[in-house]
């Protein structure tokens, strides 16, 4: 178990990673450095789970957002071709409706806070290190298919029926294009696409 | 007295940084041999010599063996060459996300019993996290370089690895449910027995969609899609010269042989005999766990790859796509429900 020191220091390190990357996510003009910028914060994210011993959801955060979401995100991004002074007039513009609704979120945020008088420093305490052998990835399984069994099964079948529907709003027939059918392509035998014709040859007896 | 010395190496050897200092020489040279391999195993397979000229002090019987070190040399003497308009940052930054993830990966793998550099529960999750990583290099590369040849590249490269990424995912479920643990070292220990108690033979299928999905997953031939010489030069790294190409080739082949190291863990039994409780071996060293099966089985992962890209033709896109989601995932979910059957069937036990 390392000092508490340390990873007292590690998680301002990583918070402060997270935020300043966090910062550059919206901040940034090219769209493929704020892709990137948010793949940093994920990871920061992902450490910070780690320090509170969170192990399985850091992994897990990772392996999704990082490994699958955001390597297609920056395959779309990639792919833009975003003129940026459009993008840079509209931030002004916008900019006094975002501190609105920003505002608005804060102050609910430090209403329901207050109103379970949390609001001092001394309310949130270090948390405790769990014992030896402690497995996240055993608690969280337990807990998934015990207590929030049904809360998760029902999740999953919302996941799949979205799955479903996104590749039914795209599915669509295109007869223009030359679909190869790979099963029918190793099917064929020779005597399908091959036929030899003996013929006299010209000038011959 | 030697015993102390003994003892004293052991401890110096047994120091974190310098076990993972001499293990990462051992992963270059590793890394080296097998390109030389590849090049040997290639030639006699298509009947010519591969490399024979580059010995050693020019001893005779050693031609060919120097040709990698060669090779090093001359990568890392060579101008490293920024393309005009490239974006300079991610450029140089894009071979270092290729080979970080190659080579942190190794931390949890475990080599023989206890020989590991980090026993951590979710030993898998994060070899899965790790692996799925790697392609932000190529990703990176591709759009940095500022060339259509590399961005081509790098996109096929980014639609492949995700596919084939649910496909080894599902593949090892199979594994976590017949082992009930996400540690690798209690993974091959749960295989304990004899050949027929690996996870290759209740997990044939899986076994069988792993390794392939591990070949799509490096870009190896016949997935090399990215690369695709014929078709878009040399894909994703084909600005690069000197250095940071030797960083994405070191990255490659350092994917390659972690893919067959994680192989050997988690379907072959790892350290594991094959001969164990046979009559007559099963008590001498060919029955006795230990390092040299790991690394038998291993090198011969390491030979399929080579094997596989002497042999096979490259696939043509759509069909690596066709494969990938519409062959191996079915596939895997079946099997994964037939694992979960067959357990509580009875048929296969739980390891641990």
């Amino acid at each position: 178990m390392l000092a508490m020191g340390v990873i007292e220091i590690l998680f301002f390190l990583f918070s402060a990673v997270m935020v300043a990357a966090a910062t550059m996510v919206i901040t940034v003009r090219n769209p493929v450095y704020a892709a990137l910028f948010l793949v940093l914060t994920f990871f920061s994210a992902a450490a910070l789970w780690m320090l509170l011993e969170a192990e399985f959801l850091a992994i897990i955060l990772v392996l999704v957002y990082v490994g699958a979401v955001m390597v297609l995100f920056l395959f779309v991004v990639m792919m833009l071709d975003i003129n940026l002074t459009p993008l840079k007039e509209g931030f002004t513009r916008y900019l006094p409706v975002g501190l609105l609704v920003a505002l608005a979120m804060l102050a609910e945020l430090v209403l329901v806070l207050w109103s379970r008088g949390k609001l001092g420093p001394e309310d949130y305490p270090l948390p405790t290190p769990r014992e030896q052998g402690y497995s996240n990835t055993q608690a969280v399984g337990e807990w998934l298919y015990t207590n929030y069994l049904w809360p998760f099964e029902i999740a999953g079948i919302v996941l799949l029926v979205a799955i479903v529907v996104a590749i039914m709003l795209t599915l669509r027939k295109r007869p223009e294009s030359k679909h190869q059918n790979p099963a029918q392509q190793v099917k064929v035998r020779r005597s399908e696409r091959v036929r030899l014709v003996k013929m006299p040859a010209e000038g011959g007896e | 007295m030697l015993e102390t010395v003994w003892n004293a190496v052991a401890a110096i050897l047994a120091f974190p940084p310098v076990a993972v200092a001499l293990f990462m020489v051992a992963l270059m040279v590793t890394v080296a041999i097998y390109t030389l391999m590849e090049r040997k195993v290639i030639g006699f397979m298509q009947v010519r010599m591969g490399p024979n000229w580059i010995s050693f002090f020019g001893l005779p019987f050693l031609r060919g063996v120097a040709q990698p070190f060669a090779d090093v040399i001359k990568l890392l003497v060579k101008e490293v060459i920024l393309p005009t308009n490239a974006n300079r940052y991610l450029f140089m930054i894009a071979p270092l996300l290729a080979i970080v993830p190659a080579l942190s990966a190794w931390a949890v793998v475990p080599f023989a019993e206890n020989w590991v550099f980090a026993n951590v529960n979710a030993g898998l999750l994060y070899v899965l996290a790790l692996t799925s990583m790697g392609v932000y290099g190529i990703i990176v590369a591709g759009w940095a370089s500022n060339s259509k040849y590399a961005f081509l590249g790098a996109m096929r490269s980014a639609a492949q690895v995700v596919s084939y990424e649910i496909a080894m995912g599902f593949a090892l479920i199979g594994v976590m449910i017949l082992a009930g643990s996400l540690n690798l070292q209690e993974i091959v220990l749960a295989q304990q027995g004899n050949i027929f108690d690996w996870y290759w033979f209740p997990l044939l299928p899986l076994f069988v969609v792993y390794l392939i999905s591990g070949v799509a997953e490096t870009n190896r031939a016949p997935f090399d899609v990215a690369e695709g010489e014929s078709e878009i030069v040399a894909g994703f790294h084909v600005e690069y010269s000197g250095a940071a190409f030797a960083v994405f080739f070191l990255a490659e082949y350092a994917n390659m042989i972690l893919i067959a190291a994680l192989t050997t863990v988690m379907f072959v039994g790892g350290w594991l005999s094959p001969f164990a409780g046979l009559p007559g071996v099963g008590d001498s060293l060919l029955g006795k766990p230990h390092i040299g099966w790991f690394l038998v089985k291993m090198v011969f992962f390491m030979f399929l790859f080579l094997w596989f890209r002497a042999t096979f033709p490259r696939y043509r896109y759509d069909q690596i796509m066709r494969l990938g989601w519409k062959v191996f995932i079915p596939i895997t979910i079946v099997w994964v429900m037939v694992t979960a059957v067959m357990m509580l069937g009875g048929l296969v036990q739980r390891g641990v």
